[in-house]
Parts: C-alpha cells; sequence; structure tokens
C-alpha cells in the first residue's frame, strides 16, 4: 500500500471539516438561550419546547410522514417491478422513463406536475398531488437499487429453480424476492428519506392548503429566522442519519444508488 | 394439449380452469374450455405433454368418455413431478409475467412524468389564461385569446435580460462544478487509497450531510455567513485591515455559490470514488518504475483514467444547479436571480404559466444538450482510446 501525502490527507480533511461544520453550527445553536444566530448566550431546551408546542410545525411532520410513508411504498412495489423488468426483459422505452425524472432538473419535474394536475386533470392540489409526484420522482432510485443487485446475481439460481419445476411465480416468491429483499428494503428507505427531504417538487405540487416540514421550514427561514429552526433541523437531522445507516446496512447498492 | 401446466401458471392463465386447476383433473379444465365451446387458447403453442401416458393422450381427445380419467390422474401428475416442464410452456408463463411486472411502472411514468412533460411543451405554445392558468386551445366563443402561438419564444428571444440570465445559470454551474471538483479529488483519492478497512466508514461519513436536508444546509450557510456571525467578522476585519470596507457575505452570488458547492458535494465525490477505487496500484507502480515523478504519476495516469468519474460527477452537479431556485431565493440576493427563479416566478409569482413552459422548454433543451454533448465526448474518447 502506497503512503498517502500529508498535503492529500490535509486537503481531504479540509473537505470534511467543510461538509461538517456548517451542521454543528446548525446544532449548536438550537441549544442556544438567544433569539440570534450569533454568539453562544447559555444552553436552553426553549426551542425544542416551542418546537413541540408549535401545532403547525406537528401538522405538518404528520403530512411529511404520511406522504413519505404512502409514496415510498408506492414507490417501491412499482420501482422493483420497474428494475426486474429492465433487468429481466431489457424493454426498450422502460430504462428512458425510469431515469429521466431522476436525471432532470428537479424544477421541471415540478412544473410540469403543476400544470398536469390542475390543467389536464383539475385536481386539488394536496396531499394526493404531493403523493403522486413523490412516487414519479421515487420509482427512478428503488429501480436503480433492485436493478444493480440483480445484476450482481448467478442467472444459474432461476435456471436451476425452473429446471426444478418452480413456475415464474413460484420462482420469483421463493429464490428471486428472498435474494432482492435486501435492495427493496434499501430501496424503500431511500425512497422514504427523498420524499420526507424533498423541497422543490412538493412546493410546486402541495398548493396552499398543505405543508410539509420542509415547506414549513423554508417559510420560516424566508419570514422570520428563529432557532426553533435549528430544533427541526436537528430532530430531522437524527432521523435521516438514522434512516440512511439502516439502508446502508441492508444493501451494498445502495451506496452507489445514493450517488 | 395444455394439461401439464405446472400449478403455478395458474394465476396467469385466467382460464376456466382458474382456482383449482391442478387439483381437479386435467380433463375436467378441457372439459369446461369444450362446455363454453371455445378453444383452449393455449392449444395453438403448447407442445403435447411428453409427460402423460398415451391413454391420457387419448382420453383428452375423446371427452365423452371422461368416466375412466380418475384412476389415470395419480398418475400423470406423478410422471409429471419426475420430469422437467417443456420449455414453451415456460414462454407462455413469461409472456403474461412480462406484461405483468412491465406494464404498472411503464404505465405509472406515462401517465405522470411523460403526458405531463408534453403537456408542457403544448403549453409553452399556448397563451396565458385571464386568471391564470393557459388560455383555451379552441375558442370560447368571447373572443379571449385561444389557439397556439410563437409568442412567448418570440418574448423570451426579444429580450436580452432572459438571455444574461440563462447565461449566469451556466456560469454558475460552471464554477459550482469546478470547485466540487477540487474539493472531491483528494476526499475521493483519500478514500479510495486508504485502508480498506475505512473505506464504507468514510463513505458513509460523506453520505450523511448529503441525507440531511438541503434547506437545512443551506440555513447553515446563513448562519455562518450572516453579519454578525463569527465568520462574517473576521473576513470584514481582515478587510478592514486592508483598508477596505465591510462586505455583505450574506445575500451575494459568492454565498449563492458556497451554497450550490456545499449542497451538491457528495454528488461529485461518490462517482470520483467509484472510479478511482477501480484504478489497479499496479499501474502506478509500472509508472514509477519507468521513471514516472509523482505528479506524472498523477497527470499521466491517474487523471486520464478518472475522467469517466469525473464526467459522471460533473454531469450530476451541473445539472441540478442549473435548475435550482432555492438557494439563490435563500442566500443570494434580487439581483443573483437564476433561471430556476425565473421559471418559479411564471409559475406561483406572476402567473404567467405559458412563459415559464417556454423557459421550462429552454432548460430542459439546454440539459438535452449537454448529455447529448457528455455521450458525444465519451464516444470520441472511446474512439480515441
Amino acid at each position: 500500500m502506497r503512503r498517502l501525502p500529508v498535503w492529500l490527507k490535509l486537503a481531504a480533511g479540509f473537505t470534511f471539516a467543510f461538509l461538517y461544520l456548517p451542521l454543528l453550527v446548525v446544532v449548536v445553536y438550537s441549544f442556544n438561550d438567544s433569539r440570534l444566530n450569533a454568539e453562544w448566550v447559555g444552553f436552553t431546551l426553549d426551542w425544542y419546547r416551542a418546537l413541540f408546542a408549535d401545532e403547525e410545525m406537528q401538522l405538518a411532520a404528520r403530512n411529511s410522514l404520511f406522504i413519505a410513508l404512502v409514496s415510498s411504498l408506492c414507490a417501491t412495489f412499482l420501482g422493483t417491478l420497474a428494475g426486474l423488468a429492465i433487468h429481466r426483459y431489457n424493454p426498450r422505452w422502460l430504462p428512458l422513463l425510469v431515469i429521466t425524472p431522476v436525471a432532470m432538473p428537479e424544477i421541471l419535474l415540478g412544473v410540469s406536475l403543476l400544470v398536469f394536475f390542475i390543467q389536464v386533470l383539475h385536481l386539488t392540489l394536496g396531499l394526493l398531488s404531493v403523493v403522486l409526484a413523490h412516487i414519479s420522482f421515487s420509482i427512478g432510485f428503488v429501480a436503480i437499487i433492485v436493478r444493480a443487485r440483480l445484476a450482481g446475481m448467478d442467472e444459474g439460481i432461476f435456471e436451476a429453480a425452473r429446471d426444478l419445476g418452480a413456475s415464474p411465480w413460484a420462482t420469483f416468491r421463493l429464490v428471486t424476492f428472498p435474494l432482492i429483499l435486501p435492495a427493496v428494503v434499501a430501496g424503500f428507505l431511500m425512497a422514504f428519506t427523498l420524499s420526507i427531504d424533498d423541497f422543490v417538487i412538493t412546493f410546486f405540487t402541495a398548493g396552499v392548503g398543505v405543508s410539509t416540514l420542509p415547506l414549513q421550514i423554508y417559510s420560516m427561514i424566508k419570514i422570520a429566522v428563529t432557532p426553533e429552526v435549528n430544533a427541526v433541523s436537528t430532530l430531522l437531522m437524527l432521523l435521516t442519519l438514522v434512516l440512511v445507516i439502516a439502508a446502508s446496512r441492508m444493501d451494498k447498492s445502495f451506496m452507489k444508488g445514493g450517488a | 394439449m395444455s394439461r401439464t401446466r405446472p400449478p403455478g401458471f395458474l394465476p396467469t392463465l385466467g382460464k376456466g380452469g382458474q382456482g383449482g386447476f391442478w387439483r381437479h383433473s386435467a380433463g375436467a379444465t378441457v372439459d369446461t374450455y369444450l362446455l363454453e365451446g371455445k378453444a383452449p387458447s393455449l392449444d395453438t403453442t403448447a407442445l403435447p405433454t411428453p409427460t402423460l401416458p398415451a391413454s391420457g393422450e387419448g382420453a383428452v381427445s375423446s371427452p365423452a368418455g371422461g368416466g375412466g380419467w380418475e384412476g389415470e390422474r395419480g398418475d400423470s401428475s406423478c410422471t409429471r413431478i419426475s420430469q422437467s416442464p417443456p420449455p414453451p410452456l415456460f414462454q407462455r408463463g413469461e409472456i403474461s409475467a412480462k406484461w405483468a411486472i412491465t406494464a404498472p411502472p411503464t404505465l405509472f411514468l406515462l401517465v405522470f412524468f411523460l403526458a405531463p412533460a408534453l403537456i408542457v411543451v403544448l403549453a409553452s405554445f399556448q397563451y396565458p389564461g385571464e386568471f391564470g392558468g393557459l388560455a383555451p386551445l379552441t375558442d370560447p366563443g368571447d373572443g379571449g385569446e385561444h389557439g397556439l402561438t410563437l409568442e412567448n419564444y418570440l418574448f423570451f428571444a426579444s429580450d436580452w435580460l432572459f438571455a444574461e440570465i440563462l447565461l449566469r445559470s451556466f456560469a454558475v454551474a460552471a464554477a459550482s462544478t469546478l470547485i466540487c471538483l477540487i474539493l472531491a479529488y483528494p476526499v475521493a483519492w483519500m478514500i479510495a487509497r486508504g485502508p480498506k478497512k475505512h473505506r464504507n466508514l468514510l463513505v458513509l461519513l460523506v453520505i450523511l450531510p448529503f441525507a440531511s436536508n438541503f434547506l437545512i444546509r443551506v440555513y447553515a450557510w446563513m448562519i455562518i455567513l450572516g453579519p454578525q456571525a463569527a465568520f462574517a467578522l473576521a473576513v470584514n476585519g481582515l478587510l478592514g485591515a486592508f483598508g477596505l470596507g465591510p462586505v455583505s457575505l450574506l445575500f451575494s452570488p459568492f454565498a449563492v455559490l458556497v451554497g450550490m458547492v456545499y449542497v451538491h458535494l457528495p454528488f461529485m465525490i461518490l462517482p470520483l470514488y467509484t472510479n478511482l477505487e477501480k484504478h489497479d496500484p499496479v499501474l502506478l507502480d509500472a509508472a514509477q518504475d519507468l521513471g514516472a515523478n509523482a505528479w506524472q504519476r498523477f497527470w499521466r495516469v491517474t487523471w486520464p483514467l478518472s475522467l469517466p468519474g469525473i464526467f459522471s460527477g460533473s454531469a450530476l452537479v451541473f445539472i441540478p444547479v442549473l435548475g435550482m431556485f432555492a438557494i439563490p431565493d435563500i442566500l443570494g440576493g434580487t439581483r443573483d436571480m437564476l433561471i430556476g427563479n425565473l421559471i418559479k416566478d411564471q409559475f406561483l409569482g406572476v402567473r404567467d404559466w405559458p412563459f415559464g413552459a417556454t423557459l421550462s422548454i429552454v432548460l430542459t433543451l439546454c440539459v438535452l444538450g449537454l448529455a447529448w454533448l457528455a455521450a458525444w465526448a465519451g464516444k470520441a474518447r472511446r474512439a480515441h482510446a
């Protein structure tokens, strides 16, 4: 093993500091006994108390959880099918349909769904429109993770199952599905994280009636910055921390799929 | 005849013998087909089964003699298990399985991705509605604007301001990509060349901040760059020492760039790492043996080999930055508007949807152009190599 030069380690250390210090600042100020995110005054949990007394914030959190749960379950189902279909049948257009929403700037998907929901479906924007929008951008991520898992598997297993008389359904139920399950769970966690974090697409498809945590954070940042934002950010960071660690333990391709 | 399908084919058949096909006799199914007066659709491709005894074959061809089947059923199922089913039967199951697997995601994405995208193309050629939205395509009868027009595209071309905003977006995206590359390379290299046991942990450390909400990450810089924060005070103190006036770090192009780089940095590190990890260290030893110094080993071996990683990382940074509106919205001043902000304003501010749609199409074309250019460059490079 070649030794790494010191300056390289320093440069990498700098980048890691650049990645983590700002987040640390948010966490630290969430415990600061001052309305301003400027100097350290003293330790307090007031901002967390304010947060748990804030009914709008709680409603937003419930909306976020509901949207994330429903949309990630649907996206996991559809994305797993898409991953299987792409791997096994190599359909002509599906890969393009799956990848494009992932690769495009989010704002384009957001505005196109806004126009589509209002102008074509005459749908009142709300929970349903947000859920549908979230499914359409999450499918791709699930499909990528599931497909990566399938690509790494030995085709011989499936042939063996069939030679032993298993039907396609039995092959799927008894062989394929248990093998891809870690990727499916990782895909679900990924879709859940993406949904609960999404701001841009929710911003366009939520309308005026529905708020989610990111929308709530955005309006707090834009209108009145208080350390309550730091408190909710800290809690949200904890949640995603748990989710990401869970997902990365489930499946290694999450690392690459997440990239 | 179609009698030796394994039980699992049932869900995909949906014909007369559904539900307990296998538990009843094969002949009963054929009977059902005859009673319904239609040919079993399977017979066209299903091969005569090699597993059935000859008497079974005969029984099927003469349904009238149905009474004698009971005894033979047991035999046929026994023989069936001992042999592998014939391949053509699987093909039939495969076709319906293929549809069952491919259709749901395809349909969903056709409706909730492709259709909306096409609607935006159409909207970019429409007039704005009187109260927002779109004007009707057909004459509503009140003499209002309707039908298709090129007006939106002409409006985009008529004012240099729009081109300027587009160019500024490109400049910000290019600068962010370059800074990300400079910051990401050492990290990716360190993870890829460092001890194996640390790799997964370090990759996780790169992913973690990326997993926290991006508004939170932008907000963090709002605190750091804020006028009362230690960082801003230090910078202004330093500038003051040189006799330069205090500058506002927040709400400036600098803040926008920092935010863009911060939010997108992991997108550059991860593909670069995936690429660098695959390099064979023997190549560097060979280069050293041939007399290459450290710089030459990097510039003539590692760098060219890492170009695919650089390309995919750059695409993952450049494209989202190009369409970003939230970061300029939060960290930028009024003059730092990018194409994303312009689009957002058309849809949610001034409510000129057709012009917003036009801007979206322009942005889409830019992205497609870049993708095409990247594909072309990749192909040219491979041809060259």
